[in-house]
């Protein structure tokens, strides 16, 4: 039997107002084992674990268990306090009774009743609980990041800076990412390329970063420290250690019908490609769903005029096995289809076109040159429709329920770049509320309405019909006169939401990172770990974890980065020692636990077992701490319970269920 | 029946093998039992016969710990359940010289006893020569018949079929016995309100004594310890003072032996209280037919087992109050 | 027992795993979205480590209910373990549900981290159910009764 502690937190008036923590403390006193209990304000603060150090040494304490807020928040800290006063770390449980329960019910009396059956199931089990010893593993200092926008970009330059390997994996030819397709930014309203060239040409030209571009990541295996990863280098079909960039192949390719990805399919592109002109790598690719080459087995003509013989029509995908100590995740968002939304005539006009379309055709490397000009006719608009929040902020399952918070930015920035550039073209923004909460961003929607003449009208959009002259019919409300209106656009622009890129749960998948309803990536906690994912190793850097600006995803690219590179600082992990074991006089040998353990941490060995005395050669289990990551799997698959879980075991799970219940 | 004792006795005299594990007569002549020979005097011992039900790969298990071959002869149902040991690492198929041996559908005392005989002193026309038409059986009160079929075991009516899955040669005939539908029972059951379920097994459960015969004779339950003997669940060797825990026992032993059981029916042969405990299997057999695709424990040594493996579409559990 | 039933409350078992359905919990807490005291959570690391023989010993010791909750398919942090316990508690309800313990006394449900509202809501739907079916008798061990 152990001697053990129980230390129930106030935690304010958060758990004190709801349960009754004197009465806790009275009815634990009962329990089996229990030979301390008190309360107090703050467990976590400095007095309070001050508390539970003294309680130790002069009690004599074998275990403890804290009842207080979620072991996710502050299991770590406990453990700690209780290896300064000399108890083993995993002598300790917590008792939720927060987040479980003071939050959750409104009867104190209820509550206090939860409470007390919470504290007698922790107490249950630290009475079967055992001094674990975490082992050690080595860290590789190499970092992966995946994704080569500008989140994946500053990652890579912060870790790299800090003298640590990084390989970027990029999916598409080139890295930039969206803000490559981006003509200006806002509040600043400075060039996009301008900003991003600059960083993208020092990524590719920083001697401890590896870049591949027209890549994927195939295959994770591992954990923190010590990951394996398969990389896909996909066939581009050029020598990339001979093509000098001259793109005499794009401009002599016969196939030049593919919709242009970077331009967003408003013009088209050849068949030999770099996806714009600052591309990095400077050195295309050949699309062979496209190519004439690969369809036909005739044409040639790249390889031909390709002086540098770079060309190779034979190259196949190349599968890269690297090993990283950290994963940086930075896939970043798309916009969502918009073509679902009938009502917006998408379909139906080339004059309703997405912002990030506008951003191509507002480029002078885009599809227009930089004139704005309808996409049907060419001619220039005069009256110009902007819609907010389609398909962001909405309650049916067509959209997405957030907010996706760049675009009432963005949509002023547009708006304003064309009042400048053409003071002829009236701008009417339709809008359900406009969110300006950064630095100098209200000032900047001021301006648009105020310097610029943009007409922001709050209500929304219920149609957008085609007329037979060419122009648009917007049909609206304005709630604020609360009248109907009908205006003839010229031109509409939607605000699509965005969200996280498809290929995100494949990944997320991989890499066994979690991932909400909307696809984005979960942080660790919302606000004191939101650049980690709850996986060990793995960080979140930009959209991949929820919308956001540049100069925010900058941010958390540098945070991310920071965090991955305190770990690869450190030459060995301390591994959880809540892993499997096999009872070997138990063990049969079936290979049933080996079947299922994702990590292959199970292996079989034929030794001499001494049974009670009778001495045989048996097959047994046996597991690899550092490959085991503690899921349990083994311990149910496992007919005769030879396999047990350390920290979790079976006897310990009993006497929980067994003290609920009770 | 002798040709087995011949072939035994040659392959003992050759040093093929170190001893032959089969059947010898019991007290009655209605039930043989498993039995180890030695020696060509020992074999004389050796019967053959319809009321030899018993499944001998388990013991396997601890003629593979022994010095050289041991002879074994395995039914095709038995056949299964030696395949699902190699592939569980039990037993050591080198150590086995297996002979195949026909077998014409096996026979049950209780059967017969169930039509109202009593007082049996011997029972005929259960040899292997025999035509498997007629049952003589001679009690006190006079001789009785009885017909091979009606007095056979209820798992040779759902008979898997005739192919040994391993075995080093083959003797004797096999016959076709397969008469019913392997899941009319557990379909039966299914069809039942929830209360004539409860009924029915809260019925057949409080029968159980825990003797655990069901266990001892299981080649899927072969654990060194088992969990219900272990410290480590509290649940070792516990009275059974309320009926729950006979559920217990029997859902988790059907569980543990899920994806594995080769459906010997061997545990509900064994039943002294004449449980049908095979129900509990065969129920999970047929759940893992309906939702994870045919799957027959023992077929071949290198598969993975329903329960170890997975596909990314399988059904929820939601499912099983679904098909109401 | 009629007189019980006017008053009667639940016991009611949750296995969650560690990485969503337990933080799903916290989530459920810290957004104060109410469910009933009734409910008791287990902390396990993976849904694949719950051994059926947990839920029936709930039931021995006279829970009413048992629930597991995991991350959702695809989704386990241990990449596989929630498509074991699938098939592991697809086949165990199966077998309670032949033996006649009444339907949806247990229930699986994936809750991600992200996902309180689900969580708080598959409890009260849960807590419903449970009292509606009242005490648990098929499956308990009549000694625990106080």
């Amino acid at each position: 039997m152990q001697r053990v502690g129980v230390f129930v937190c106030h935690c304010g008036s958060n758990i004190a107002a709801t349960v009754d923590v004197k009465k806790v403390v009275e009815m634990v006193s009962l329990e089996p084992g229990v030979v301390h209990a008190e309360d107090y304000q703050y467990m976590c603060s400095e007095a309070g674990q001050a508390r539970i150090d003294a309680a130790i040494k002069e009690k004599g304490l074998t275990g403890i268990v804290v009842c207080s807020c979620s072991p996710r928040m502050h299991e770590a800290t406990f453990r700690k306090a209780a290896e300064r006063a000399g108890l083993n770390p995993y002598m300790v449980e917590i008792a939720n009774i927060r987040e479980h329960c003071s939050w959750i019910h409104k009867d104190m009396e209820e509550a206090t009743k939860k409470a007390v059956v919470l504290a007698r199931a922790a107490i249950a089990k630290v009475n079967l609980n055992a001094p674990l010893q975490p082992g050690e593993s080595l860290v590789t200092k190499r970092a992966l990041v995946i994704g080569g926008g500008i989140a994946g970009i500053q990652t890579a330059i912060d870790i790299a800076d800090a003298g640590y390997e990084v390989d970027i994996v990029e999916k598409t030819p080139s890295i930039g990412g969206r803000m490559s397709q981006l003509d200006k930014t806002f509040p600043t309203l400075d060039c996009s390329a301008c900003i991003l060239t600059p960083k993208m040409v020092e990524a590719a030209a920083h001697e401890k970063i590896t870049i591949y571009t027209y890549s994927e990541v195939d295959k994770v295996t591992g954990f923190v420290g010590d990951f394996t990863v398969d990389i896909r280098k996909k066939a581009r079909s050029i020598d990339m250690n001979k093509c000098t960039g001259c793109g005499v192949c794009q401009e002599k390719c016969p196939s030049k019908k593919t919709p242009s990805e970077f331009n967003r399919g408003l013009n088209t592109r050849s068949a030999i490609y770099t996806p714009f002109a600052q591309a990095i790598p400077n050195v295309p690719v050949i699309d062979r769903d496209a190519c004439i080459k690969f369809k036909t087995g005739k044409c040639g003509i790249c390889e031909k005029v390709c002086q540098a013989g770079a060309i190779d029509y034979e190259q196949k995908d190349e599968i890269v096995t690297q090993k990283y100590g950290a994963i940086v995740v930075a896939t970043g968002f798309d916009v969502i289809k918009v073509d679902q939304y009938e009502e917006y005539a998408y379909s139906q006009s080339k004059d309703v076109i997405t912002s990030l379309e506008l951003e191509r055709i507002m480029n002078a490397a885009g599809p227009t040159k930089g004139h704005l000009e309808r996409l049907s006719d060419g001619k220039h608009p005069k009256e110009m429709v902007f819609i907010q929040c389609v398909g962001s902020r909405c309650s049916d399952d067509k959209g997405k329920s957030y907010c996706s918070k760049i675009c009432c930015m963005y949509t002023a920035k547009h708006a304003m770049l064309i009042r400048d550039k053409y003071p002829d073209v009236n701008v009417t923004v339709f809008y359900i509320d406009v969110r300006t909460p950064g630095k100098n961003f209200d000032e900047f929607y001021r301006r648009a309405v105020e310097d610029y003449g943009v007409n922001y009208i709050k209500g929304q959009v219920g149609k957008v019909a085609p007329q037979p002259d060419g122009s648009l019919l917007v049909q609206g409300v304005d709630l604020i006169d609360n009248k109907q209106i009908l205006k003839k656009a010229d031109m509409v622009v939607l605000a699509a939401a965005i969200e996280p890129e498809k290929d995100v749960r494949r990944i997320a998948t991989m890499l066994t990172a979690s991932i909400d309803t909307n696809n984005f990536l979960t942080e660790s906690h919302a606000k004191l770990r939101p650049v980690e994912s709850p996986t060990a190793g793995v960080f979140l850097s930009g959209v991949c974890q929820g919308p956001k600006d540049i100069p925010e995803t900058v941010a958390q690219a540098g945070a991310a980065a920071v965090k991955a590179i305190g770990l690869l600082a450190k030459d060995k992990l301390l591994t959880n020692p809540c892993t499997a074991k096999a009872d070997e006089l138990m063990c049969n040998g079936c290979s049933t636990c080996a079947n299922v353990c994702p990590y292959g941490a199970i292996t079989y060995e034929t030794k001499e077992i001494n049974d009670h005395g009778i001495r045989e050669t048996r097959r047994v289990a046996s597991v690899n701490n550092a490959l085991c990551q503690g899921c349990g799997a083994c311990t149910v698959a496992c007919p005769s319970g030879a396999m047990d879980l350390q920290g979790f075991s079976n006897r310990q799970i009993l006497a929980e269920v067994d003290a609920i219940c009770r | 029946m002798q040709e087995l004792v011949n072939r035994a006795k040659e392959l003992l005299a050759d040093g093929t093998v170190s001893r032959v594990l089969g059947w010898k007569a019991g007290d009655m002549s209605y039930n043989p039992e498993p039995a180890y020979f030695n020696s060509a005097e020992e074999l004389e011992n050796f019967v053959y016969d319809g009321f030899c039900g018993a499944n001998l790969s388990k013991y396997m298990i601890e003629a593979s710990k022994l010095e050289g071959k041991t002879l074994v002869f395995l039914k095709p149902c038995d056949t299964y359940s030696f395949n699902q040991l190699i592939k569980e690492h039990r037993v050591d198929r080198e150590k086995a010289y297996i002979i195949g041996v026909g077998c014409k559908g096996k026979l049950s005392v209780e059967n017969i006893k169930a039509q109202g005989i009593k007082g049996i002193e011997s029972i005929e026309g259960a040899g292997m020569n025999d035509g498997c038409d007629t049952l003589t059986i001679k009690t006190l009160y006079g001789d009785k018949t009885c017909s091979y079929n009606d007095a056979m075991l209820e798992r040779c009516h759902v008979c898997k079929g005739k192919e040994h899955q391993i075995s080093d040669e083959v003797m004797l005939e096999s016959r076709d016995t397969k008469d019913a539908e392997r899941f009319a029972q557990v379909e039966a059951i299914e069809a039942m309100t929830p209360e004539e379920k409860f009924a029915f097994f809260q019925k057949e459960l409080s029968k159980c004594i825990r003797c655990n015969a069901c266990r001892n004779v299981c080649p899927a339950c072969s654990c060194r310890k088992c969990v219900f003997d272990s410290t480590k669940y509290d649940t070792a060797q516990k009275a059974n003072v309320t009926s729950f825990e006979e559920k217990m026992f029997h859902i988790i032993r059907a569980f543990h032996v899920a994806g594995r059981c080769t459906d010997c029916g061997e545990c509900s042969r064994v039943c002294p209280q004449g449980i049908p405990l095979h129900l509990f299997n065969r129920k999970f057999i047929k759940d893992i037919d309906t939702f994870y695709g045919e799957f027959q424990a023992g077929e071949d040594t290198e598969s993975r087992g329903p329960l170890t493996n997975f596909t990314f579409d399988d059904v929820e559990p939601s499912i099983v109050g679904e098909r109401g | 027992m009629s007189i019980e039933n006017e008053t009667f409350r639940p016991k009611i078992v949750a296995f969650c795993c560690n990485w969503c359905s337990y933080a799903g919990a916290d989530l459920a807490g810290s957004s104060r979205l109410v469910y009933p005291a009734d409910v008791k959570i287990i902390r396990v690391p993976c849904s694949c480590r719950v051994n059926p023989m947990f839920i029936l010993r709930a039931f021995e010791k006279g829970a009413d209910g048992v629930i597991m909750c995991g991350c959702h398919p695809g989704d386990c942090h241990y990449s596989t373990g929630n498509y074991y316990a699938r098939r592991r508690m697809t086949l165990l309800f199966s077998m309670l549900d032949f033996i006649g313990v009444e339907n949806g006394r247990t229930r699986v449900e994936w809750v991600s981290a992200a996902e309180g509202v689900k969580f708080s809501t598959t409890m009260n739907e849960f807590v419903e159910k449970i009292t509606s079916l009242g005490p648990n008798v098929r499956l308990e061990d009549l000694r625990c009764r106080n």
